[in-house]
């Protein structure tokens, strides 16, 4: 059975202009041990899937679908119970490490109410397991830093102290949003090898949220591939990185910048912008962007699904690259009529 | 050549903390930016890396006045800004700019996007006619790429590249002549990226901006940098011409980040783990390693490197290094 279970998600926020529409019905899961990669474009609804989950939407915001974490459901569980398995069971590494860290007390004193918090350690064990997890994300002099407080941290170290923070209880799914100063190669190396290694100990799970596609290729076995809060591509890393089959997909892959090629001095990018959010577009929500775009993508594109799980929604057939007919339907509207 | 309009001399940063208990008190002092020297023309990108804790976020407030240094000059256009009043510095900011690297921390959240982007052009220009001010700010969102019918969105309802690129909007509003940007599109996926990148480019060239591009990413550092500095606790290790450093860096440390950069390709990452040397971690910052600072973690070590400082000097090409070895080493890519 999956460790994590989503389905039908879907993620809706109120404002004075009209409704965002920023998730829109994905589904997926995460087994144990895995590590699942949720890229997309900025904006595409990667952070607020994860939120949704974790019960912690903004307050113009508001959720539904079902989320199954070993068996019960986060979306409908009390607050002060979905609380206790946050930080503990899950824990989560936010976007921005500075909002989320304290700037008031000191690391060793937000590190060690944590532990002390959910494991019930004493203050002196708490201490020498924060100052031990400090030291595994590769921090100088863990000792005297742990005294310090955020503003003495680099950003870099900030991040890390979050990833810190979020290993110490040993969840059994780690959830890390792109981190907004994203690590430097060598220490992403270490931290890497770090949950690699938590991982193979205690079959965590990692939701790993990010633009590297580096780190991607790297640590992940699964990819999930969002496009203006829909799931629009997804697979394993190596059918993503060698058979990409969704435009979208394809043009990412081409934008990524690499040192072991030539350097042409302008970087592809894909152009145009993603839809507006309270004005969706009929029909394939990239179509505007899509070079390959043709007059059936004016209709809502099927969600393709093969046999190694690997899926797409697009017109064009994962099997040979031709279109499919207008009528298409994907698994979704299928699922939705065998239950009639 | 033309002057540099930015020339950086001897640029020290120190924080100083006091350790131990009342009475067996201990001063430590943290040398987060150590003698920097780099000089900058209109029009040209100077590239900084560095690990993490490297001091990249120290020497860009630093160079803002925003952190006195503790010894050093900045001379912009030719005027000292270590030397100036805060009101005097202030009016800098028409000219020069910064991006941060924690985009949301940096925004104010109780100010709309709008009002975050435009408030430059309320302080420096106040008699600017509202609707110029709006179509001003829309134009802006407009290419950094964001809906400007987001305008009156708080920061919180905001993805965390869309708070990215209201940093890059406002720094950019008032078309200043320098721009330091620290890590300005890690929180964005490499299209944007591009876009972002691409925007800077454009600019340099139209209005002969500088720039300052502080990143983690050497690929990225590539795309958009003439020339490059490498950071190491504090000190600069290398400066070079961009081609030249990826070509063949001359200093190990510089060598070592490269062979450390992961390939987005997932057959090539495992081969590229086991080429990454640069293992080990970097030395206390309190308790710096003598002679050269890399020492500790330098493959190409010889007995000279415990004792003796290098100096950092200009090779035959009119690189910098700083060096022992760097005319005997070839460490080409
Ligand atoms: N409180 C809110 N009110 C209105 N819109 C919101 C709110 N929070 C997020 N959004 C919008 O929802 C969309 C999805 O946001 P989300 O943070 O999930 O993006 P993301 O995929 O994580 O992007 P990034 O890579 O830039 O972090 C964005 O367009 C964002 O502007
Ligand atoms: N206000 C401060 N007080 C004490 N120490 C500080 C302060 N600000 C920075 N430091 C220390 O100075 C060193 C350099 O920090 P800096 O933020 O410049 O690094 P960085 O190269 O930008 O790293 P990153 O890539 O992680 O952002 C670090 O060891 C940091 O802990
Ligand atoms: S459905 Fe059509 S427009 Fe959409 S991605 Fe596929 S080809 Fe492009
Ligand atoms: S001076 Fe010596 S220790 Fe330092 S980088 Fe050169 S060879 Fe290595
Ligand atoms: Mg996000
Ligand atoms: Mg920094």
């Amino acid at each position: 059975m999956a460790l994590l279970e989503v389905r039908d998600l879907r993620v809706q926020f109120e404002t004075p202009e009209g409704v965002v529409q920023a998730v829109n019905g994905i589904d997926f899961q995460v087994e144990s041990g895995e590590t699942l990669a949720i890229v997309g474009e900025s904006g595409a609804g990667k952070s607020q899937l994860v939120m949704a989950i974790m019960g912690l939407l903004a307050e113009n915001g508001s959720a539904s679908g079902e989320a199954d974490f070993k068996g019960r459901d986060l979306m409908k569980m009390p607050p002060k119970e979905l609380n206790k398995i946050r930080g503990c069971e899950i824990a989560m590494i936010f976007q921005d490490p500075m909002t989320s860290l304290n700037p008031f007390l000191t690391i060793e004193k937000q590190m060690t109410e944590v532990v002390m918090h959910h494991q019930g350690l004493r203050k002196q064990e708490a201490r020498a397991h924060a100052v031990e997890m400090l030291r595994a994300v590769r921090i100088p002099d863990p000792e005297e830093r742990v005294k310090q407080y955020p503003h003495e941290y680099s950003g870099g170290m900030r991040q890390r102290v979050m990833i810190a923070m979020g290993l110490l209880c040993e969840p059994d799914l780690l959830i890390a949003d792109e981190p907004s100063t994203a690590l430097d190669v060598t220490v992403q190396a270490q931290i890497t090898q770090l949950v690699g290694e938590l991982r193979d100990k205690s079959n965590m799970s990692v939701i790993l949220i990010t633009h590297d596609m580096a780190v991607v290729a790297e640590v992940c076995d699964r990819i999930i591939v969002m496009y203006a809060g829909e799931m629009v591509e997804t697979g394993t890393v190596d059918d993503i990185f060698y058979r990409p089959r969704h435009p979208y997909t394809q043009g990412l892959l081409a934008s990524v910048p690499r040192l072991d090629r030539l350097s042409d001095d302008e970087l592809h990018a894909i152009p145009g912008n993603p839809p507006n959010l309270l004005d969706l577009p009929s029909g394939c929500r990239f179509r505007d962007r899509c070079s390959m775009a043709r007059e059936v993508c004016f209709g809502v594109p099927p969600l393709q699904v093969q046999e190694n799980g690997c899926m797409s929604r697009c017109f064009i057939d994962m099997n040979n690259g031709e279109f499919l007919p207008a009528e298409s339907k994907g698994v979704e509207e299928n699922a939705g009529e065998d239950s009639k | 050549m033309s002057n540099p309009v930015l020339r950086v001399q001897d640029l020290a940063v120190n924080f100083c903390s006091h350790t131990g208990g009342f009475l067996r008190r201990k001063e430590r002092v943290l040398r987060a930016v150590n003698g920097i020297s780099f000089e900058l023309h209109a029009s040209e990108t100077l590239g900084i890396v560095g690990e993490s804790g490297s001091g990249k976020s120290t020497l860009a407030r630093a160079i803002l006045g925003l952190i006195k240094p503790s010894r050093g000059r900045v001379m912009w256009l030719g005027e000292n800004l270590t030397e100036l009043e805060e009101e005097a510095l202030r009016q800098k900011r028409k000219e020069i700019q910064i991006v941060f690297q924690d985009p949301v921390a940096s925004l104010n959240p109780r100010m709309t996007a709008g009002d975050i982007i435009s408030e430059p052009l309320w302080t420096f220009y106040p008699n600017m006619a509202g609707l110029q001010v709006e179509e001003r700010t829309r134009g802006m969102m407009k290419m950094v790429g964001l809906l400007p019918n987001q305008i009156n969105r708080y920061p919180h309802e905001f993805s965390g590249g869309q708070c990215q690129r209201i940093g890059i909007a406002r720094a950019l509003v008032l078309n200043p002549r320098l721009v330091i940007c620290d890590e300005p599109v890690s929180a964005l996926d490499v299209s944007i990226q591009a876009q972002i990148i691409n925007l800077l480019k454009d600019l340099q060239k139209k209005l002969g901006l500088a720039l300052i591009f502080v990143a983690h990413d050497l690929s990225v550092v590539k795309h958009i940098s003439d020339r490059v500095m490498v950071m190491y606790m504090g000190c600069s290790m290398e400066v070079s011409q961009r081609d030249a450093l990826y070509r063949r860096p001359l200093h190990p440390y510089t060598s070592a980040l490269m062979k450390s950069v992961p390939i987005p390709d997932p057959k090539l990452a495992a081969k590229a783990r086991q080429d990454r040397w640069l293992t080990g971690d970097m030395p206390s910052p309190y308790n710096p390693p003598r002679g050269c600072i890399f020492h500790t973690r330098c493959p190409y070590k010889v007995k000279r490197c415990e004792a003796d400082v290098p100096a950092l000097r200009r090779m035959e090409n009119g690189d910098w290094v700083a060096c022992h070895r760097a005319e005997d080493l070839d460490l080409s890519i």
